[in-house]
């Protein structure tokens, strides 16, 4: 086998197909490259681990989703039950067959049109086939509602992988999140479709209208309609912290992307600077907000009433914050690479995040467009970080010891070319 | 006043088959040569003909565009052979020795009362100037420069190298000599830096101001002690001397004698016994190699060590710098899902799956796999942990590949060498080649400012 694939990859060499081939073939085997110069050890790590790293901490989010997705249907018809268990109520058959159908069609989905186009773009550009959307394919389905039409998801894939990434150059050249990129089109073009009390429950928009109608909305699009009752008569804190709610398929578990950003920062793969301040940034804007509620400022008949007198630290575990700080915002090729920037970009992804959640008008969620915002100016602010280096420089230069050559002071010799 | 250097950031990296501290003499090479590339940026042009006979230190040839800059012949015996490349360039230049070794004799001078024209006429003249390397631009030193500050490494931290209080041993005169004759060209201090470990050669030497460095490998690079000690200013210059080539320049002040002799470490795990031995220039590596034996057919042969060291192979020729010969096991085979399952006998930098990390003293037997493909940069913060210099290794890498001037200059290209970025080379997760970049950029920066 070793030796077979070796010789069709001589036989492809310098032909159009060879990144398609080899792009499989490295799947099988890490290639036989060996240096040529500088360090002739590397170590071990390269882009495929790096990626695999991610992946490995999404699929707990994902399996998880799959359940829930049928948990979500049938509680949405039945009513949720009393005494919930997770072993009789959850992890079941049933559960698990709704979910197989709704959620890993949008996975072959996105992970089929997604790399369809990757390998055309490798094999028109002649370069081999990055690994980059190995990444972007599993978030996609776990950022859209369930019953997101594939075909719409078809179209924001290819949308968002050419006018995302391939324009820019690939993986590693592209400034929007990819991922975030096909979220934000979805939402744009089909709003509908993102938002509202039918789209989070399997079936709900079909069954609209009719006698067996079921709905069921987010905790914050629940809040977002004023509604301050307290959220512990619909969930309490558990359900909301271990993700037995309704919302995009893989972001409602804060207990499961906790321990996949545990494993990312472990691992040394996702850096743990943008998280935490990332946590950060959002308690402090949820504690503006809370406070702006306690000082009155705001009357109780205010539209962003309900979400600003929402607990700031239950901003954490509804929505897709938690996922979005996790998975997305650390990001390296969209975020600030300085660890200082890092700071910065996190925390602002955090405050922004919460603030537009609140004062959002259409949609009560807002981490992907913080964290779209904040790719942009990622750049930015790895600038003004590495211009602080810059300026030490300049100081030092100022005490910098110029001195004279050897040749100052005496008479310049004219030097005449000798062969 | 000294300053000790303390280095967290960075990684060692244990690899086996260090060299054995015992020394044999290895047997005298039939041809010797010099390998023009050694000498980076310099135009040869050549002194002797082919066919010439030359005494060990006899001129060769000289930089075109520094003229008084000479270059000897380590033996004496008859160039036999120019080897040229593309375009008539010069690539090695071949001497075949005598049995009887000659050398030139040149007038020795009185270090206490010369002046710096004279050492550094002495030195150009003598051969021994391309010692002297400069930072910026990490070249030959050029003569026409007065350095703010000479800095010697006596702490090698890089795999495998050579120890250098090792070879150093009983060296104390030479060293003496060419550092009162180094010390008459600078208005600055002689940096020297020794590991913090036991007593140094250098402890006695006088005019040195010493520093003793800790922490993992790249504390023992020169570069990174300079960014410590006294960082390099834009219109600075800063010179930089190997010990063992300290020895060589002493011996010659002291004697007027060049002699080429040097004891270099043969290490790696492709090599059977591992061990030091005493040599000269530029001999041909098998004189020594086949004496320790080789325990493979396909292994790489390295001129310096395994991270800033050049290919070549047993009939090849030692450096003009090096001290190091490195044999490696050849990499060039495929490995079934070599991507995502668990590593345990490589290095790491993260713990994706791979367990370095458990064990830092265990040692590995690394070989020239790449594992894994070249991509673009697509990481970030993981070169800053290996990288001690007060200079942000991505920007400045990328600054260098689109060639922007400008920024080269403000991220402090001017302060490093390539072999400042062989760790964040080793580590690169894109496997992209840093040092490669680095010294494109430098030779644009030389080219486009000098």
């Amino acid at each position: 086998m070793k030796e077979k694939l070796h010789q069709l990859k001589l036989k492809y060499q310098g032909k159009k197909m060879a990144p398609a081939f080899n792009a499989i073939h490295t799947f099988l085997y890490s290639p036989n490259e060996t240096t040529h110069s500088g360090s002739h050890i590397r170590a071990v790590d390269d882009l495929k681990r790096t990626m695999n790293t991610v992946i490995m901490a999404l699929v707990p989010c994902l399996l998880f989703g799959i359940f829930n997705a049928g948990y979500q249907h049938y509680s949405a018809i039945n009513g949720f039950p009393e005494n919930f268990s997770v072993l009789e109520h959850f992890i079941t058959w049933d559960n698990f067959w709704i979910g197989a159908i709704t959620v890993l069609p949008l996975v072959i989905v996105s992970y089929g049109v997604g790399l369809a186009i990757e390998f055309v773009f490798a094999v028109i550009k002649g370069h081999e086939v990055e690994e980059g959307y190995l990444v972007t394919g599993m978030l996609v389905p776990l950022i859209v509602p369930v019953d997101t039409p594939l075909w719409m998801l078809a179209v924001a894939v290819a949308f968002g992988v050419v006018i995302g990434k391939e324009v820019f150059g690939g993986t590693g050249m592209n400034i929007l999140n990819p991922a975030l990129t096909i979220r934000a089109f979805l939402f744009f073009a089909y709003p509908t479709w993102m938002s509202g009390d039918k789209v989070w429950v399997h079936e709900a928009v079909e069954r609209a209208g009719t006698a067996d109608a079921i709905s069921g909305e987010t905790i914050l699009g629940y809040l977002a309609q004023g509604n301050t009752a307290d959220m512990t008569e619909k969930y309490d804190i558990a359900e909301m912290f271990f993700g037995f709610i309704p919302g995009s398929v893989g972001e409602t578990s804060t207990f499961l992307i906790l321990l996949g950003g545990l494993f990312l920062i472990f691992t040394k793969i996702a850096s743990w600077r943008i998280m935490v301040s990332a946590v950060i940034g959002s308690l402090v804007m949820g504690l503006i907000f809370n406070g702006i509620v306690d000082a009155e400022w705001i009357p109780e008949y205010s539209k962003f009433y309900g979400l600003m007198q929402f607990d700031f630290w239950q901003h954490l575990i509804v929505g897709g914050l938690a996922f979005g700080i996790v998975y997305m915002a650390t990001d390296p090729v969209t975020g600030s690479q300085t660890y200082k920037g890092k700071w910065i970009y996190g925390f602002l992804i955090g405050f922004l995040s919460v603030m537009i959640r609140v004062f959002n008008p259409g949609y009560p969620e807002g981490v992907f467009l913080a964290i779209l915002l904040m790719n942009v100016f990622a750049p930015t602010i790895d600038h003004y970080v590495v211009q602080g280096n810059v300026r030490r420089r300049m100081k030092r230069l100022k005490n910098a010891t110029i001195l004279p050559k050897p040749s100052d002071g005496k008479t310049e010799q004219l030097k005449v070319e000798t062969v | 006043m000294s300053k000790d250097i303390r280095i967290k950031k960075g990684l060692n990296i244990n690899l086996v088959g260090a060299a054995e501290q015992t020394t044999s003499k290895a047997v005298s090479s039939n041809v010797y040569a010099l390998n023009l590339d050694d000498f980076h940026g310099i135009t040869p042009k050549m002194l002797v003909k082919e066919g010439a006979e030359l005494k060990a230190g006899e001129p060769i040839f000289y930089n075109k565009n520094i003229e008084e800059m000479l270059f000897v012949s380590p033996v004496s015996g008859e160039l036999v052979e120019i080897v040229r490349g593309a375009r008539r360039r010069i690539l090695t230049l071949k001497i075949l020795a005598d049995k009887e070794q000659s050398y030139q004799d040149a007038k020795t001078i009185d270090l206490e009362k010369a002046d710096a024209d004279l050492v550094r006429k002495t030195l150009l003249q003598s051969g021994c100037w391309p010692f002297i390397k400069q930072r910026p631009y990490d070249i030959v030193a050029n003569p026409d420069a007065t350095p703010k500050a000479i800095f010697v490494s006596a702490h090698a931290t890089a795999p495998l190298a050579a120890d250098v209080e090792y070879v150093l041993n009983g060296k104390e005169v030479e060293l003496q000599a060419a550092i009162t004759a180094l010390g008459k060209m600078t208005p600055g201090k002689i940096h020297v830096s020794v590991g913090n470990t036991g007593s140094s050669v250098f402890s006695t030497i006088d005019g040195v101001t010493l520093h003793k460095v800790s922490g993992p490998h790249p504390s023992g690079l020169v570069g990174t002690q300079i960014n410590k000690i006294d960082p390099i200013n834009k219109g600075e210059t800063v010179w930089t001397v190997s010990p063992q080539d300290l020895v060589i320049i002493g011996e010659f002040l002291l004697t007027g004698k060049f002699n080429a002799e040097r004891t270099i470490a043969l290490a790696g795990s492709s090599v059977k016994s591992p061990k030091y031995y005493t040599t000269k220039i530029g001999t041909e590596i098998s004189t020594f190699l086949y004496a320790s034996g080789v325990t493979e057919d396909k292994f790489r042969l390295i001129n310096g060590d395994v991270l800033t060291g050049a290919i070549t192979h047993p009939e090849g020729y030692l450096g003009f710098y090096n001290n190091t010969v490195t044999a490696i096991p050849e990499g060039d085979d495929y490995e079934f899902f070599g991507w995502n399952k668990p590593v345990f006998n490589k290095i790491s930098s993260t713990r994706a799956l791979t367990f370095s990390w458990l064990s830092k003293n265990k040692k590995y037997d690394l070989d020239t796999n790449t594992n894994g493909e070249h991509r673009a940069f697509v990481v970030t913060g993981r070169y800053e942990e290996v990288f001690p210099l007060d200079i942000y290794p991505l920007q400045l890498l990328k600054a260098c590949m689109v060639k922007d001037l400008d920024e080269m200059e403000q991220l402090g290209l001017y302060e490093v060498a390539p072999e400042d970025f062989s760790l964040t080379e080793f580590i690169c997760i894109s496997k992209q080649p840093h040092q490669q970049i680095i010294r494109e950029g430098l030779d644009l920066m030389y080219q486009e400012i000098g």
